[in-house]
């Protein structure tokens, strides 16, 4: 058996390494491609016209004089006359023009009356007893359920306590296992009860959730030496991708179809457009060279990745373009679902946790949404959760790196904190004390804590909590989070040439997370030879299928395949190359470029010689993740870290700055150091954007988005970014667990640690982020008049 | 300073082969009431007691040096110079993403000066030095900005990245010895969404080291 294990620390030539990026010269010279820069001959513009009310019906559309435009090539109803539209911006009509402006004019020229309907936007906490209990569960309730990665305590739960609308046959349940499902959700609903009158019940805007309760939280909190009670909570923020969702779709014949999209998901793409486009999948040609950001919005063709296609298809299969505008790009193509939670916690006090209660809500647009996984990291061993889905009109939710994790950090880290400050506890001492509830997790947290601290210089920079504030104060504050990040399912082929060239292929996308890079990497180190020696080829339906890049699963899939890919590559050249070396194959090893019997130099081929025994055709080989029959496992799942935040808050101004966070983050075997700390700056950079500035806001009168712009949708700007560390945690007990994934854990924890650092400078909690001027100085005069 | 009209604008308003509005003209043109015809080419107007040139509706032939090179092409006057270059000549490096001036994305230089050129109309761009990240590159060698970028990890998905590369240069060639609080407060005309600026703000305090 070919042994696929990753080589340890002295065999590796560039696993682990700091490898510069092998797609940065194309970036930074402006010869990077991404959807939105291909530009096919007869290129047609595509326009979009955007319902103005969150809630309404179409009464009629008329579409008679911009069909007349000249230049105008198709008119396209997306939701005609009947339709019930659920989020301003949502889409009606679509057409397809021989330039922008022409385009743009015949969206003017579009007449749609509309019926307004009344709508909710808020996500504010419910009224008393206006929510309704959560009924049977429809499939698409438990699809919603699993987008959200509601814990599946929590969903096994529900499905006992609600049913279902309609018994679900193996083949939903097939699909729903394909989307995540865990096992224990999949026996709880072939064993539901069947309640099918209850699908017409009509939704109401407020769903409670089944209550949550582990141990005895009533006795914990009545025999509690100290509690705290706190609110705190997290909006609806905005995916924000630099380059917009969008596709450009063309008819290269009757029935075939060839898309650049903005994706995630590659290889995923062509069968969500099969069916609404009535083509095979095999007839759907995807390809994406770059993408300009995605964050977990763009796993989708979506409904304007079909009419772009129907609009090429009327305009006689001509390219059809479209991309969304900036301002539809923020009102519908990605939010990240709000949580609010009025939470209690309880401990000894020598600061041992003992009880939890929250209360939480949150939207996630028409879908509602579940509760995040509370208490997050610690599990405090007596438990009640009470959760209320709002399902509102504010536009659909979308996952957001690391769903619900963010939100589950501030819910609980910043309850913890406000604990920890009333026992008069240093919050390292307090959740140091506490890490035997985080189980597996204790030692390494316990490491990280440790040099976390040491990186921030904690014990120098934490103070109690001030009673009264002078000038300008600082403070400092902490967050622990935790991710699966196990690699998925990837495939891929890699051919040697007779010639010594070598190529991979494989289905897979680089988010700019540096998949490319580390696809090399491993491909390179394995085979002995320079990582430029590789043609790599990614990015296209004819590739070999490779999994979305979601939930931080990309890295260990594709590291894995291309790991058995090249040691069964190099095995079956050994193969080849060993008489001519009279030796056997397995005294082989390739280094440097060179084939050559271990231990005896004078035994040796260059890389091309040896790839010249081949004879006259090449040697593919099928890499494969998962593959058990190749052990053993080489990605895996459940990775830690610790952050820290110092801030300064002006009590005048009530403006907060981030003078300095710090990242320490596992996640077992590292690629590639130097892009994986490219990760984690990038994450703590988004972290204290959402944390000072980000809010999806929304008009109670209109229903609209009011800030759905760059400059009132603020992102953090070079000027914001205070002194980052980033520690990796690497070498023994992380390196043989296998590579896996980073992109979500360290944006989890910077709202937190954010958070708790301006509780620890002014004194008092400001309870919902973002952190803005107001926030802080209301909190502050509560604090006064309290 | 003496003007010789107590507008300054008067001073600069363009002739009708330097197309292009100044305020002064646009003032003039909105108060029209007659339909303009469609026609390419400027079309004389006499408004407010002048002669002042219109162009479009309808498309005009313009006339651009980009990268040391000419181009022509028949536009309609409200079309961007950002949409131009992408859409006309498919010089892409520079991006659309906010559309309105916010982000930099699209920064280009016009006549050595970083501009937006999402804000600038393209009729605006004639007969100026238009200088995008591509001709940054010089014999296949990468610009001592974008050779920091590289080393210092500064893109990521890389969409801001071409107009922080330009933002950069002109900020280096006008800054050549930056403290670091001239880099931040240089900088912030652009944004990123992955979050690199920690390497662009390394990438830069090199190079300013260096005295680029």
């Amino acid at each position: 058996m070919p042994d696929y294990a990753w080589p340890d620390a002295e065999h590796r030539t560039f696993i682990g390494k700091r490898v510069t990026r092998v797609d940065a010269p194309v970036k930074v010279s402006g010869q990077a491609k991404y959807t939105y820069d291909v530009h096919p001959p007869g290129l047609l513009y595509g326009k979009v016209l955007r319902c103005p009310y969150a809630h309404a019906k179409v009464v009629s559309i008329d579409t008679s004089v911009a069909e007349k435009i000249p230049g105008v090539k198709a008119v396209h109803i997306v939701q005609g006359q009947g339709s019930n539209i659920h989020w301003a911006g949502d889409e009606i009509v679509a057409v397809a023009a021989v330039d922008e402006p022409t385009a743009e004019d015949a969206i003017r020229a579009i007449k749609v009356k509309f019926q307004q309907l009344p709508h909710l936007v808020s996500d504010a906490e419910p009224p008393k007893g206006s929510a309704q209990e959560q009924g049977p569960l429809s499939m698409d309730n438990i699809g919603d359920m699993l987008d959200n990665q509601v814990p599946t305590r929590q969903m096994v739960s529900n499905i006992q306590q609600y049913g279902v609308t309609e018994k679900p046959s193996e083949d939903v349940l097939k699909e729903l296992k394909d989307d995540g499902a865990p096992d224990p959700v999949l026996e709880a609903l072939r064993s539901a009860t069947v309640h099918p009158e209850a699908g017409n019940r009509p939704p109401t805007n407020y769903q409670k959730a089944a209550t949550q309760t582990v141990g005895d939280p009533d006795k914990a909190f009545s025999e509690a030496e100290v509690v705290s009670e706190g609110l705190y909570g997290v909006p609806v923020i905005t995916h924000c991708c630099l380059e917009s969702h969008g596709s450009i779709s063309e008819w290269t014949d009757q029935d075939h179809v060839f898309t650049h999209i903005s994706t995630q998901n590659v290889s995923g793409i062509a069968g969500q457009m099969a069916e609404p486009l009535k083509i095979p999948a095999t007839n759907i040609h995807v390809h994406q060279d770059n993408i300009g950001g995605g964050f977990g919005s763009k796993f989708s063709p979506d409904r304007w990745g079909i009419f772009t296609a129907e609009i090429s298809k009327k305009s006689d299969g001509k390219p059809v373009r479209y991309m969304l505008e900036r301002d539809a790009e923020l009102k519908v193509a990605g939010a990240r679902p709000s949580a609010y939670a009025r939470v209690k916690v309880a401990a000894q006090k020598d600061g041992t946790l003992t009880a939890w209660q929250s209360n939480s809500w949150g939207t996630g647009g028409p879908g509602g949404g579940g509760m995040p996984p509370i208490p997050y990291v610690f599990s405090i061993p007596n438990q009640r959760q009470e959760h209320t889905a709002i399902r509102n009109n504010i536009g659909p939710a979308r996952a957001w790196r690391a769903p619900n994790h963010p939100q589950a950090a501030v819910l609980t880290m910043c309850a913890l904190d406000d604990l920890a400050a009333k026992l008069k506890m240093d919050p390292v001492e307090f959740f140091g004390k506490n890490l035997n509830l985080t189980k597996a997790r204790e030692n390494s947290y316990r490491d990280e804590l440790a040099i976390a601290s040491e990186l921030m210089g904690w014990k120098e920079k934490w103070h109690p909590r001030p009673e009264k504030i002078d000038g300008i104060v600082r403070g400092v504050g902490m967050s622990f989070h935790t991710w699966g990040g196990r690699g998925h399912a990837s495939d891929c082929d890699l051919t040697i040439h007779p010639d010594g060239s070598v190529e991979l292929k494989m289905g897979t996308q680089d988010l700019g997370t540096g998949t490319r890079t580390c696809i090399l990497i491993v491909a390179a180190d394995t085979l002995g030879i320079p990582m430029e020696a590789i043609q790599l080829l990614i990015g296209d339906t004819n590739y070999p299928p490779s999994g979305g890049s979601g939930g931080s699963t990309t890295i260990g899939g594709v590291s894995s395949s291309a790991r058995r890919a090249a040691v069964d590559a190099r095995d079956a050249l050994f193969a080849k190359v060993a008489p001519s070396l009279n030796a056997q194959p397995e005294q082989l090893e390739c280094r440097k470029g060179q084939v050559s019997v271990k231990g005896d130099s004078s035994r040796t081929l260059s890389w091309k010689e040896a790839c010249s025994k081949l004879g006259a055709m090449p040697l593919t080989v099928r890499g494969k993740n998962p593959d058990r029959s190749k052990p053993p496992d080489l990605t895996n799942s459940g990775v830690g870290g610790v952050q820290m935040a110092e801030v300064e808050v002006d009590p005048e101004t009530g403006i907060v700055k981030v003078k300095k966070m710090v990242a320490v983050q596992d996640c077992g075997l590292v690629v590639d150091l130097k892009t994986a700390e490219s990760q984690c700056y990038g994450a703590l950079i988004m972290g204290i954007s959402y944390s000072l500035y980000e809010e999806k806001v929304m008009d109670p009168t209109t229903g609209r988005m009011l800030n759905a712009d760059m400059e009132f949708y603020r992102l953090a700007g070079l000027s914001d970014i205070p002194e980052l560390i980033v520690h990796m945690m690497t070498g023994k007990g992380y390196d043989e667990r296998g590579v896996i994934g980073l992109g979500e854990p360290p944006v989890i924890s910077p709202g937190a640690a954010i958070s708790n650092a301006v509780a620890n400078a002014i004194g008092v909690r400001v309870p919902f982020l973002p952190l803005t001027p107001d926030r802080v100085l209301t909190a502050m005069e509560q604090k006064r008049g309290a | 300073m003496h003007d010789d009209t107590d507008d300054p604008l008067e001073a600069q308003k363009d002739s009708s082969d330097n197309s292009g509005l100044s305020r002064r003209d646009f003032l003039k043109i909105s108060s029209i009431s007659v339909a303009v015809p469609f026609v390419a080419g400027p079309k004389m107007v006499r408004a407010a007691g002048e002669e002042v040139p219109v162009h479009g509706p309808g498309k005009a032939p313009m006339e651009f040096s980009i990268n040391g090179k000419s181009y022509k092409a028949e536009l309609e006057p409200r079309v961007t110079l950002l949409d131009a270059l992408r859409d006309e000549f498919e010089i892409t490096g520079a991006k659309r993403v906010c559309d309105r001036a916010e982000c930099g994305a699209c920064t280009i230089l016009m006549d050595n000066k970083p501009v937006y050129a999402c804000s600038v109309l393209a009729i605006e761009g004639q007969h100026k030095a238009i200088t995008t990240v591509e001709s940054l590159m010089q014999d296949g060698k990468l610009h001592p900005v974008q050779q920091a970028f590289v080393e210092n990890d500064a893109s990521q998905c890389g969409f801001c990245t071409p107009g922080f590369v330009v933002s950069c240069k002109a900020f280096l060639d006008a800054h050549p010895h930056p403290t670091s609080e001239d880099i931040r407060r240089g900088l912030s005309g652009n944004l990123c969404r992955c979050g690199t600026y920690a390497g662009i703000r390394q990438a830069i305090a090199l190079l300013a080291q260096k005295g680029a």
